[in-house]
């Protein structure tokens, strides 16, 4: 089953910076997709395309097509901040908001509208027992969530988008400010969601996208090169460029 | 002795200090000569009581009053609309040349000398308006002397928060302005508050843009609405310094005193602020 179908896409920016060229892809659902390739292969546009954070940017030129659900996400009619809370986001840098660990995760909630106590408490304590984190700061919810260590943060990020229950999790590098124990310790977690959810991930290394991906999508200098089985990729890349890249031999 | 570059440093720090301590030396110099000078008029009955014999001796209460009417009233008009300019420039406006026009036109109003405000103050709220020389005129005429510096002050503490922060709020799908609201105000708030306080403490300190809108050489009484012109700290210190022959000079160092106190206590208000809110910041 597919979760999002993505039709001739193209992105450009104002100033020149990574764009995507005429990109059809299909990603599929309770899947951990991996898009991977060197920088400024147009990943991150991807991503900040699919939840529609490039509003914020200055887009130049925008085509194509993201059906999810049976909608265009790229509509001008989309409700875009209902979308968002349906395809959560989490960054390279954990950057937690200057809030408490609980208002961390509860903020999603909150700016939703959400105002009952009990319901935000289970919302909290669930998400971070998804993201594998309660046990660590079950006990000072209320201290300021930037006490906690790197490898915390990120989950705590990661709670706070589970938090809204999203049906697509997408995460730009997740792991790259991070000690390798961190790492194991989100990858086993994206390993447990794709249970439950459909997870896009953008590895910061060749290494960890061959661990992670079940569905692969390699992406060069802004166009999609290869996609398919995530094993497959990895053991016999059917393109030249795909093989070069996995070796090591260039990026 | 051999310039090493270890000798090149400390000529170097040498210079540094002695610069500082010429920079700083006048102010301690005249803080100190105006507490000689003003410390004995002090007393409980000069700042709690009128003038009398044509102000060459008594209080300067309704000076002091008056001041801070003048000060209140300059908050009320200019913290409210400066602040929402200051959201409206850094947040929401996009970065054209319209944009580029209001800031350029902000900068040149914080460089116009106080005099052509008060003048202009006079044409327009005193006689255009109708607001007679008043409080209200003169703070009125005040409030847009402090604009300029209380939008660019709260656009810099705006700009002080992390972009990151945005881009996080509205990807777990907070609206703009819940994104203002929760995060980026609550964080830049004390940025605000100090130049609110250092824009109102100019304020304060102004002679020119009063003289013509609202403040009066004599009052024997306290003004009773804001349609009422009233005395000020600053326009006294003229009226007493230049108008009245055979004027003490303590009382005009006491009433120098008492201003620098108003204004130099704002400043500490917004010193501490400050450096509270450092301590509490968050990233």
């Amino acid at each position: 089953m597919d979760k999002i179908c993505i039709e001739n896409l193209t992105v450009r920016y104002s100033d020149g910076a990574e764009s995507l060229k005429n990109i059809n892809l299909s990603i599929p659902e309770k899947t951990i997709t991996v898009i991977f390739g060197p920088a400024g292969g147009g990943k991150s546009t991807l991503l900040r395309t699919l939840n529609r954070l490039n509003d914020l940017g200055d887009v130049a030129e925008l085509s194509g097509s993201v059906i999810m659900n049976g909608v265009n996400l790229l509509d001008r009619q989309t409700d875009v901040i209902g979308l968002r809370r349906k395809i959560g986001m989490v960054f390279s840098r954990p950057v937690t908001l200057p809030l408490t660990i609980f208002q961390n995760v509860s903020y999603g909630l909150e700016v939703a509208g959400e105002r009952r106590k009990p319901v935000l408490q289970n919302a909290v304590e669930s998400a971070l027992k998804q993201a594998a984190l309660w046990d660590e700061v079950y006990d000072r919810l209320q201290d300021p969530a930037n006490a906690l260590s790197g490898g915390q943060q990120q989950r705590l990020c990661i709670a706070r988008t589970l938090a809204l229950k999203p049906e697509v999790l997408m995460l730009d590098e997740p792991t790259s400010a991070l000690d390798p124990l961190s790492t194991a310790k989100i990858e086993g977690l994206l390993m447990d969601l794709k249970n439950e959810l459909t997870v896009i991930l953008a590895p910061h290394n060749t290494q960890q996208a061959a661990r992670l991906a079940e569905y692969a999508a390699f992406f060069l200098q802004g166009e999609l090169v290869e996609e398919g089985d995530g094993t497959q990729m990895f053991m016999k890349p059917r393109k030249k460029k795909t093989q070069d890249y996995i070796m090591g031999r260039f990026g | 002795m051999i310039l090493t570059p270890r000798n090149k440093q400390k000529i170097g720090i040498a210079g540094l200090i002695a610069l500082s301590t010429i920079t700083v030396l006048p102010i301690v110099a005249l803080v100190i000569y105006i507490l000689v000078l003003g410390l004995p008029a002090i007393s409980w009955d000069f700042i709690t009581s009128f003038p009398q014999d044509g102000m060459r001796a008594g209080g300067i209460l309704p000076a002091i009053l008056g001041t801070v009417y003048l000060t209140i009233g300059t908050a009320i008009f200019s913290v409210p609309p400066g602040i929402a300019a200051a959201i409206y420039l850094v947040e929401y406006a996009p970065d054209n040349t319209i944009t580029r026009l209001i800031r350029i036109a902000m900068i040149n109003l914080a460089g116009i000398p106080s005099v052509v405000y008060g003048l202009f103050g006079l044409g327009m709220f005193v006689i255009f308006l109708k607001f007679g020389t008043s409080i209200l005129a003169a703070s009125l005429t005040l409030s847009i002397m402090t604009l300029p510096v209380i939008i660019s002050t709260t656009e810099e503490a705006l700009r002080s928060v992390p972009n990151s922060f945005r881009v996080v709020s509205i990807s777990l799908g907070a609206s703009r302005w819940q994104t203002i609201w929760r995060i980026v105000l609550p964080q830049s708030i004390p940025g605000i508050i100090t130049g609110i306080i250092l824009g109102l403490e100019r304020a304060a300190g102004e002679t020119a843009p009063i003289m013509f809108t609202g403040a009066a050489f004599f009052l024997p009484l306290l003004p009773n609405t804001p349609l009422d012109p009233t005395m000020a700290l600053p326009y006294h210190l003229f009226v007493i310094a230049t108008q009245i022959p055979g004027m003490p000079v303590q009382v005009q160092y006491g009433t120098v005193l008492v201003l620098l106190a108003f204004v130099l206590g704002m400043n500490v208000i917004a010193t501490l602020i400050r450096s509270r809110a450092r301590k509490k910041r968050q990233w």
